[in-house]
This record gives C-alpha cells, sequence and structure tokens, in this order.
C-alpha cells in the first residue's frame, strides 16, 4: 500500500485540463502537471535554457576554451601596455582572439578565465546546496515528526546558525584551514571548504520549510493508516513524508543555488574564496577594483557573468515554484 | 581643440575613463593657471633641481595615505619618517641637499665637519657649531647629541627604530638605556665622550667604514633630555630645525610651523622656504592621488608612486605626464631561492628556475618599466658602492627579459628533474603587485614542468613567517617573493643582512636562503673594517657575484615609483639617499605671498 505521492488538494484544476486537446484526457501525474505549466511560463524557460547552457559551458569548458579562446593561465604581455598595465585594444581587449577582452597586467585571456569561473561557481553552489538540502531534510524531517524535545533541540541549533555570522567564520576558517586537507589540495581545499561551509550555514533554511511542511503532514490521514497498520518510523518518515516534500525542496534548492553562486562570490571578493591562479568570477572581480577606471571592462565582464546566471537560476527557480504550487502567491 | 580630439580617440575604451581623464584635465589646467608655475617635463627633478628659487612663504602640503610609524627621532623607520625628520631634527652630518646620487654625499650638519678619525678608524671626533639652538632658545649641546643617541638603548621604551649604533657602540658594555641609567646626568654610555659642551668622541669596539652612515639617520639625532617624554616622544618632538610642531594627531592632523628659534647661519643644509606644512591625511590612496592632480595638495608623504588609476590618467596625457618623476627607489624586487627545501638545494634546479622565469612579465606585475622599474639583473643596485647593473650573468634583460626555456630544460636535466618539479611560492597578501608577481611566475615556471603552489600569507605577520626559517622549512616555501631597501647606501646596508650568514635569525630573518658561506662572511669583515670606500666596493662587488653565482637570488626588478610633483613646488629634486623621494626639506612652493 502506498499513499498518494501528493496532496490529494493538488489534483489538476479544470483550468489547465480545459486549455489542453480534447483528446489527452487520461489522468495526470503531478509531476506532468506542473511540467505543463511550467512549459507555458515563457519567462521561466529562458531562465532555465540559459542554466542548461551554463551547465554545458562548466562541464565542457576544456573543449570550448581549447576551441575558442587559450589556456586560462597563458600570459598574453604582448597584449598589455607595459606601463599602463591595461590592453593595447580598446574595451578591454576584446578581440576575435580574445573574445572577452584580457586581464590587465599579465593579460590572461578573459574569456577562458570566465569559462573556468563558471566551473567553480556553479560546482560550489550546487554541492554546497545539496549539501544544506541533505542536512535540512533529515533534520528538519526529524524535528516536525517527533516533536518534544527533539523538536526543541533541533529548532534551537537551526535559529543559532541563522544568527552566526557566516561570513567572519568563513574567512576566519579559511585563513586557518591547511594546504592539503581530505585528500584534496590547493585550491581543491579551498573548495571542499566552501562547499561544506556555504552548505552547513543554507540547512537551517531548508530545515525549517521542511519542519513546517512535516508538522502539516503528520497528522494526515494517509500518514495515520499506515501509522495503524504498524509501518515503522522510518517507513513513515522516508516512504510516506518525503515524498510528499519533494516539491517545496525542489523549489527551495534551485533559489538556494543563486544565493550559493553570491556567497562564493563574495567570498572570493573579500579572498576567501578558490585560490589563485584557479579562475573565479568574484576574484576577477576583487582584481577589477584597482583598475576599473582604466579598464572598465575587465569589472564588467565578470559582473555580468554573475549577473546573468543569478538572474537566470532566480527565474528559473520562481517558474518552478508557480509551476509545483499554483496556490503560491505571486 | 586638437588635443582634445587625440585624447577623445585614445580614451574612446571606455566611458568613463574618459569622463574622468576630462575632468581631471579641466581641474590641473586651473590649477596651472593660478598657480603660475609650468610643468618642468617627465622625470626632469631626478637629474636636476626644477624651478630652483629662494622665495620664502606659504605652505607646503603633504598628502598621506599612511602615517608616521613614529615621529621620535630614534624610532621612526619608515623611509619618507627620515626624510620628513629634517624639518625637526638636526644631526651631526647628514646627506647633502643635491638631485640623484649627488645627495649620498656625507655634508657636516651640526657638526663642523665630518669626523675627524683617529685609532685606526675606532674613533670619531666631532665639534659641533656655534648657534644652533633648540625651540626654547637653548643652545644645542654634546651632552644633548649623546643623550638623543642614548635614547635607542631603552628598547622597551625607545621600539621600533634602526639599532645600528646600538650594536656599534655598546662595547659589551649592555648600557641599559637613559631611563634605566644610574648616572645622575644619564649619560652612562661609556663609548661616547663629550670632554666639552660642543665635543663629541665616539669611540667604536671594532672598526666600521660605515660608521658615519648610521650617525646620518635620525637615530643620531640630539634629544635635549628636559623635553624627553619617553614613549610619547614622537606625538611632540622639540625641534632644534627650523619647523616646529603646531599639532599633530595621528592619521588626522599634523602642521608644522616656523621654528623662530632656528638660526640660519647655523645651518648650512635647511632653506627653509615654507612658512607652514601641512598634511592631509585619507585612507583612500585613489582620493588622495585626486587631490595632487587637482591642485588640492602637492606631494604624497610617503611617496609610494600614483596608483593604477591616477597611472594611466597622467601617462596618457603628456601635459599631466610633465608634472611626474620617475625616480629608482633604491628598493629591489626579488624572489628568494630557497635551498633548504627540495629540490632548490641543487643549484641546477636553482638556475632553472632562474632561466625559465619571464622577466617582462614579472616586470609587468611590478608596474612596467616606469612604475615597476627596470628588469634586475643582480643584487645590487645603482648607487650602492660596488654595484654593475651590467653584471646580468643569467642574461635576465636579453631577448628583452623572455625566458631562455632550452637552458630552463637543460639544468633541469643536470639537477636530475627533467619533467620539472614542484615547489610553493610564498608571497605577502598585502601587497598585489608581489601577488602579480607571484602569479607571472607561476606561469611562466609551469612552461618547463615546474609547477607551483602559490601560498598567500598575512602580509603583517611576514617576520613571523618568511622571517621564521623553521616556518619556511615546514611549509615548503622554495620561492619567496619579496623586497628589500637598504637603511643606508652600501654593501653593509644593502647585501649583508640578506646573505650574511651571521645574519640568520631564528624569527625576523631577511636571509631567507639561508646563506652561510665562510668566503662571503669573511669579505663582509674586510669590507666593512675598511676606510677605503672603494676597496669596500670592490669586496661587496665580489660578495654580489658570489651570491648570483650560486643562484639564490631571482632579482625582478630595481624598483622605481612614478610620483606627482605639484607646478608650485620649487626646489624640487629627488634624491638617492632618501630612497628616491623628493628631499622634502629643500622644497619650496611658488606663488607664497
Amino acid at each position: 500500500m502506498s499513499a498518494p505521492p501528493h496532496e490529494p488538494g493538488a489534483t489538476a484544476p479544470a483550468d489547465i485540463t480545459a486549455d489542453l486537446p480534447a483528446k489527452a484526457i487520461e489522468g495526470r501525474s503531478p509531476g506532468r502537471i506542473a511540467w505543463l505549466r511550467l512549459r507555458r511560463d515563457k519567462v521561466a524557460l529562458a531562465g532555465g535554457a540559459v542554466v542548461v547552457l551554463l551547465i554545458l559551458v562548466a562541464v565542457f569548458a576544456p573543449l570550448i576554451v581549447s576551441l575558442l579562446g587559450h589556456p586560462p593561465d597563458q600570459l598574453h604581455e604582448d597584449q598589455i601596455d607595459p606601463n599602463l598595465g591595461t590592453p593595447i585594444h580598446p574595451f578591454g581587449g576584446i578581440s576575435r582572439r580574445f573574445l572577452f577582452g584580457v586581464e590587465p597586467v599579465n593579460g590572461r585571456d578573459l574569456f577562458s578565465r570566465v569559462v573556468y569561473g563558471a566551473r567553480v561557481s556553479l560546482l560550489v553552489a550546487f554541492l554546497a546546496a545539496v549539501v544544506a538540502v541533505l542536512l535540512g531534510t533529515l533534520f528538519g524531517i526529524v524535528a516536525g515528526y517527533f516533536g518534544g524535545w527533539v523538536d526543541a533541540l533541533v529548532s534551537r541549533v537551526m535559529d543559532l546558525l541563522l544568527a552566526f555570522p557566516q561570513l567572519l567564520f568563513i574567512i576566519a576558517l579559511v585563513s586557518v584551514v591547511p594546504n592539503s586537507l581530505w585528500g584534496f589540495s590547493g585550491s581543491g581545499v579551498r573548495m571542499a571548504v566552501l562547499i561544506v561551509v556555504i552548505g552547513f550555514f543554507g540547512w537551517p533554511y531548508v530545515g525549517r520549510i521542511v519542519r513546517g511542511q512535516t508538522l502539516a503532514l503528520r497528522e494526515r490521514e494517509y500518514v495515520e493508516a499506515a501509522r495503524s497498520l504498524g509501518a515503522g518510523r522510518g517507513y513513515i518518515l522516508f516512504r510516506e513524508l518525503l515524498p510528499n516534500l519533494i516539491a517545496p525542496i525542489t523549489v527551495y534548492t534551485t533559489l538556494m543555488i543563486p544565493t550559493n553562486i553570491l556567497t562564493e562570490a563574495a567570498l572570493s571578493f573579500l579572498g576567501a574564496g578558490v585560490k589563485p591562479p584557479t579562475p573565479s568570477w568574484g576574484q576577477m572581480l576583487s582584481a577589477a577594483v584597482t583598475v576599473f577606471q582604466a579598464d572598465p571592462m575587465f569589472m564588467i565582464i565578470p559582473g555580468l557573468a554573475i549577473f546573468v546566471t543569478v538572474l537566470a537560476f532566480n527565474l528559473f527557480g520562481d517558474g518552478v515554484r508557480d509551476a509545483l504550487d499554483p496556490k503560491g502567491t505571486r | 581643440m586638437p588635443q582634445r580630439s587625440t585624447r577623445f580617440t585614445l580614451a574612446a575604451g571606455s566611458a568613463v575613463a574618459l569622463a574622468a581623464l576630462l575632468g581631471t584635465a579641466a581641474c590641473s589646467g586651473a590649477s596651472g593657471g593660478s598657480g603660475g608655475g609650468t610643468a618642468a617635463g617627465f622625470n626632469a627633478a631626478a637629474a636636476s633641481v626644477v624651478h630652483p628659487s629662494t622665495a620664502k612663504g606659504g605652505t607646503l602640503r603633504f598628502t598621506a595615505a599612511q602615517d608616521f610609524d613614529s615621529l621620535d627621532p630614534q624610532r621612526g623607520y619608515y623611509g619618507f619618517m627620515w626624510d620628513f625628520a629634517r624639518y625637526y631634527t638636526r644631526q651631526l652630518i647628514t646627506y647633502d641637499t643635491k638631485p640623484g646620487n649627488a645627495s649620498l654625499k656625507l655634508v657636516p650638519d651640526l657638526a663642523t665637519s665630518l669626523a675627524q678619525v683617529t685609532d685606526g678608524g675606532r674613533t670619531y671626533t666631532y665639534h659641533l657649531r656655534s648657534g644652533a639652538t633648540w625651540e626654547d632658545g637653548s643652545p644645542v649641546t654634546a651632552q644633548d647629541v649623546k643623550y638623543g643617541i642614548e635614547r635607542t638603548w631603552a628598547q622597551d621604551v625607545i621600539t621600533g627604530g634602526p639599532i645600528w649604533l646600538m650594536q656599534n657602540l655598546d662595547n659589551s658594555q649592555k648600557y641599559p638605556g637613559p631611563y634605566k641609567d644610574p648616572a645622575p646626568d644619564k649619560l652612562g654610555l661609556k663609548s661616547i665622550d663629550t670632554p666639552d659642551d660642543h665635543t663629541v668622541v665616539f669611540h667604536l669596539a671594532k672598526p666600521n667604514g660605515d660608521f658615519e652612515q648610521m650617525l646620518a639617520l635620525p637615530e643620531g639625532s640630539p634629544v635635549k633630555r628636559s623635553k624627553d617624554t619617553g614613549a610619547k616622544y614622537g606625538l611632540r618632538p622639540f625641534s632644534d630645525g627650523p619647523y616646529k610642531f603646531l599639532a599633530y594627531q595621528p592619521n588626522k592632523t599634523l602642521v608644522l610651523v616656523r621654528n623662530d628659534k632656528w638660526n640660519k647661519a647655523s645651518d648650512p643644509i635647511r632653506p627653509a622656504l615654507p612658512d607652514r606644512i601641512e598634511v592631509v591625511y585619507g585612507s583612500n590612496a585613489d582620493d588622495l592621488d585626486s587631490k595632487l592632480l587637482n591642485g588640492e595638495a602637492d606631494l604624497d608623504l610617503n611617496q609610494t608612486g600614483l596608483q593604477q588609476a591616477a597611472r594611466v590618467k597622467v601617462l596618457r596625457d603628456p601635459r599631466l605626464k610633465a608634472s611626474t618623476d620617475d625616480p629608482t627607489t633604491g628598493y629591489i624586487r626579488y624572489v628568494s631561492l630557497v635551498p633548504a627545501v627540495k629540490p632548490l638545494d641543487n643549484i641546477h634546479c636553482r638556475k632553472a628556475v632562474i632561466y625559465a622565469t619571464d622577466h617582462k612579465a614579472l616586470q609587468t606585475a611590478r608596474g612596467g618599466p616606469i612604475a615597476g622599474g627596470d628588469i634586475g639583473t643582480n643584487m645590487l643596485p645603482d648607487g650602492v658602492k660596488g654595484a654593475d647593473t651590467k653584471y646580468d650573468p643569467y642574461g635576465l634583460t636579453s631577448n628583452g627579459g623572455a625566458p631562455d626555456i632550452a637552458r630552463a630544460k637543460s639544468e633541469l636535466q643536470q639537477c636530475g628533474k627533467p619533467g620539472g618539479f614542484s615547489t610553493t611560492i610564498a608571497v605577502r597578501n598585502n601587497k598585489s603587485a608581489e601577488v602579480a608577481s607571484a602569479v607571472a611566475l607561476q606561469a611562466s615556471l609551469k612552461a618547463v614542468g615546474i609547477t607551483t603552489q602559490i601560498d598567500q600569507y598575512d602580509g603583517a605577520q611576514t617576520p613571523n613567517i618568511i622571517g621564521v626559517p623553521n616556518v619556511v622549512h615546514k611549509k615548503g616555501y622554495g620561492l619567496i617573493v619579496m623586497g628589500w631597501g637598504p637603511d643606508f647606501y652600501t654593501g653593509q646596508g644593502f647585501l649583508q643582512p640578506l646573505v650574511d650568514g651571521r645574519f640568520i635569525l631564528p624569527n625576523g630573518n631577511n636571509n631567507y636562503s639561508e646563506i652561510n658561506d665562510p668566503a662571503i662572511n669573511g669579505e663582509f669583515d674586510q669590507a666593512i673594517a675598511t676606510t677605503d670606500a672603494d676597496k669596500a666596493g670592490q669586496l661587496y662587488s665580489d660578495i654580489n657575484h658570489r651570491v648570483m653565482q650560486d643562484a639564490y637570488y631571482l632579482p625582478i626588478v630595481y624598483d622605481k615609483a612614478l610620483v606627482w610633483r605639484s607646478d608650485r613646488l620649487t626646489n624640487a629634486y629627488t634624491a638617492t639617499s632618501y630612497s628616491g623621494k623628493y628631499d622634502f626639506v629643500s622644497l619650496g612652493v611658488e606663488g607664497a605671498k
């Protein structure tokens, strides 16, 4: 026996089916309904397309760079005015050889660095979101279902973490992290630390939502039914409750990724991110501060990369939320 | 307006830069008109005196992003403090007020002449000029000179200053300093005699040919005992120079006004032209540069050079460029190769690093030929006796500074690491040009298979990180990016802390490569003992050759700084004796009423 995978109230509203061709009268799963809603949201789809593109760019960075750019660490002194330290060519040195121009002082190819920077940003953001979701779901569902002292404890821990000055903590932590740790070295260590720490400080946000939802769901009839039939706690938590929490978790994950991208950029900007020469958008912005009057393109390009990525994820995330939760206010 | 249209095309790349450029050009034009000065030309003050004048009056305005470490003559160690100190302190002897390397000559100040050196270079005798006075009108005496110098011994109170005189004059007495001196007149140091009020005799245990160089530092200034406020003296030093303090609040205000008790006839050095000297403090170096370019201030107190934004503005506009100078600062920027970290114990691996480096890229990272400096060829910069910048054993300047990949690979073969090796580059995190140098070094070494990771350590902790050999070994810092400027321009001041094995310290070490070569150490002893500067120069040249042959150092550049010189300034010239800074004490301002 199994409970309905979604709340009974969330069955397809009449207006959706009314628009569709008459031949498709068969029952639709909630996931399919959500997809149909999402498909009609052009803005979200555009955001989603950009997200997919960015992921492809990050995955195929070496290929893209070998076709359209130069190795990201290669210096191109010939592109730099040695006395000014700025690109010889106008607009930050943008040309057919250097699609996004070159970095001031050392003449590294900005296109390659932005493309490789996408890897760092997305990897840290995704994995940190995964860490946060895993921890948040686990603690949230446990706190919500068991209540009592377990709930009190978990809730207080979440309050504590939400009030914690995480940016300062990470900056302090990064300065004492050794050069090799957990089998990683150099930038790998920094990335691992960023993922763990950003994820760790992100889970209470997920935890609160999951706890709230669990509180509402645990009194539902299907849970009662499972319990009366002798289902174990683990079964109820992960087979009965969890499938019904997928929607809010998905929405929250897509909205958490852009926040993580911004956090990673902010930390890199402050020098607590990945180590040079590993390219990162925040680091580029930080380097651009001193030269932005002379070479504004060096600030504009990584700035745009962050802006476009965060906007795309936010638009897509909003669309996913609307699609999964039609009752939610826009 | 043809000039405007050329600028327009130049700046076509950036609307922001364009707006800033036109704005600045307009402002500087206006100030040029009101000041009545004309720009003397790029680098004019490096070789000659710009706008020579004896006209008195006006206010000289400095900008400062960084405040003095201390204005106490025995405690200040910043180069710009030494330059500034001549406004309110006098020494027995000082540097000549002449442009460029001519400033390195020592001339008498409080003393009537340079020392009479007797006893095989162990005794230095000076006679004081009559007429030198403190700001209360009392005469500067031989006892004041001795008391001032004695203050350095009180290392618990008088912290932070150079200790050259203490090292050379203590003569195993372990003098506790004047504050703990049991003698009633607090003049218990035995190595300085004051037979009368105007005679000072120094007795050295061992001869040191650079002793007068040390006396010329502000460390050798007299202090009047009744006016000594100990650790607080730096907040209000008692002047015997042409200016005295009207107000000083660290990082807020500093105003000097004329000391009317100063007797011009007693002072051959100081023209004392402005009526008033002010420092405008600010935390944003770009803002301070704008103040200079707008004519709101005359020159930078710190003399560290214009920031990137102002530099680009100035170098793109010939009219602005004419108001700048590009002196060498005496600093050498270098990479220390640490033999204690394998495989750099092998000379061939060290040579491979030197040959594989793209010297042009490192120069650009430092700021290019103008703001960074000329590519360094060896470890003694021009101006030091025994220096020969044409000595280039690794051909660092050949092919425009390009790397010599073939030789690097052959050295790697001989080192037994044909595929390269890996090591760590240590660099201060608070010096952007050094970080950029490390990045360029990393990129160029990668071409021959030497993989490196850059460790950016906390720059404020430098003496406790790279200054501790154990930490260097433990962290595997094979390559250390650093810079060094001498206290005085001799081989002793410049090279000894970097390469003498007896200067390897457990903490605050500067000999990062831990060079301990008996031949080098012995040559230092000989060079220091002689009073013949030419002979010493020959020995220092020899030491330099040894250090370069053993590939302990990779010179990056002989440092330069692009500094702003207001058109109002008169008597402006840069002095090698003060690390290429303008000689503050000679400056005047034009258009003074």
